[in-house]
């Protein structure tokens, strides 16, 4: 794919996908070619927990404004929480 | 041209004689028949990439098109088996040259064969239509909008694909081209850099920028599809492919 822009993150949580809850262990960010959405671009985030293999991935694919009013949402929405609740 | 084909999963040996997963659509005639290899873009083995495979029976070719995703992610959903992959760096070009070997050899053993056998790869299958007319015995290759040909990919991308221009040398079939003038992966610039290695080594080639495209225009389940540049590229791919594997 062709515009190759990609940050992986370690995370923590779950995801749901087609079978069924199951835990997190990394994020890939990247802006490229879309599977589904109508664009020939995406930012796309791919929730995944690479010991459960390629199937265990829950997948969003958002339009350039669409993810950043995404990330500022989880921003600002993390900022109004005490601070205690969001230590972990 | 015959409307009558069958079109199924298989497994084809691929490189180190591992069993992969393969799509085969041939017509139900006698033949001979010249044969393809379709080599999937990055986004897989996708449901796409089957209808263009089975383009190439409605047309008279045997035509293979193997799952290269098969070993990180067998039983998984394209997309799935695409993310997974392109985590990975893409296909290492070893494997892919394998692969190929043995998609080319399942075809040439079909009783319908005439022994010909052409690849096409689109966007990195272009990329690595490229690297298979450098390595495997094919006798005519269409390069679709490949990357990574003649410049590596941007720092930070997670894709191992690096340039292959140095191998132009090694180019053993005839090549041809279809790329988009608004691509920017590879640019116009590229195309033309590459357009000259391949003739400085006297390679025979045919090379065609379309105006008016840019990347996978070819797509047609993606907003980069141009369906008058596409229909032009198409008949580009008849020409040639009749005229180097017809019976």
């Amino acid at each position: 794919m062709c515009t190759y822009v990609t940050e992986n993150v370690e995370i923590a949580g779950s995801g749901k996908g087609a079978n069924g809850w199951f835990s997190l262990g990394e994020a890939s960010v990247y802006f490229d070619h879309p599977a589904h959405v109508p664009l020939e671009h995406s930012l796309n985030i791919d929730f995944l927990q690479p010991e459960l293999g390629p199937s265990a991935r829950v997948a969003v694919e958002l339009d350039a404004a669409s993810a950043r009013r995404l990330a500022e949402a989880i921003l600002s929405t993390l900022s109004q929480v005490p601070q205690e609740l969001t230590q972990t | 041209m015959s409307d009558q084909m069958l079109a199924e999963t298989i497994e084809i040996e691929g490189f180190g004689g591992d069993l992969i997963e393969a799509y085969f659509a041939r017509p139900t005639g006698a033949g001979p028949y010249g044969s393809v290899v379709v080599i999937h873009h990055t986004p897989g083995y996708d449901e796409a990439t089957k209808e263009i495979t089975r383009k190439f029976a409605y047309h008279g070719y045997q035509a293979v098109c193997p799952n290269l995703y098969s070993r990180e992610a067998p039983g998984a959903s394209p997309d799935d088996a695409a993310a997974t992959a392109r985590a990975k760096g893409g296909v290492p070009d070893e494997r892919l040259v394998g692969d190929v070997e043995g998609a080319a050899r399942f075809l040439r053993s079909q009783p319908a064969s005439n022994s010909k056998v052409g690849v096409i790869g689109y966007c990195s299958g272009g990329r690595q239509a490229f690297l298979s007319a450098c390595n495997v015995e094919v006798d005519a290759a269409i390069v679709c909008y490949g990357a990574s040909i003649v410049s590596d990919p941007p720092a930070g991308s997670p894709s191992k694909a690096r340039s292959i221009i140095h191998l132009a040398p090694n180019v053993r079939c005839p090549i041809l081209g279809l790329f988009g003038a608004e691509d920017k992966f590879p640019t116009p610039q590229e195309v033309a850099q590459l357009d000259a290695e391949l003739d400085k080594y006297s390679k025979e080639h045919d090379f065609h920028i379309f105006e008016g495209a840019g990347h996978a225009f070819f797509a047609v389940d993606r907003p980069s599809y141009r369906p008058e540049v596409a229909n032009k590229g198409w008949e580009k791919v008849w020409t040639f492919f009749g005229k180097r594997l017809g019976g």
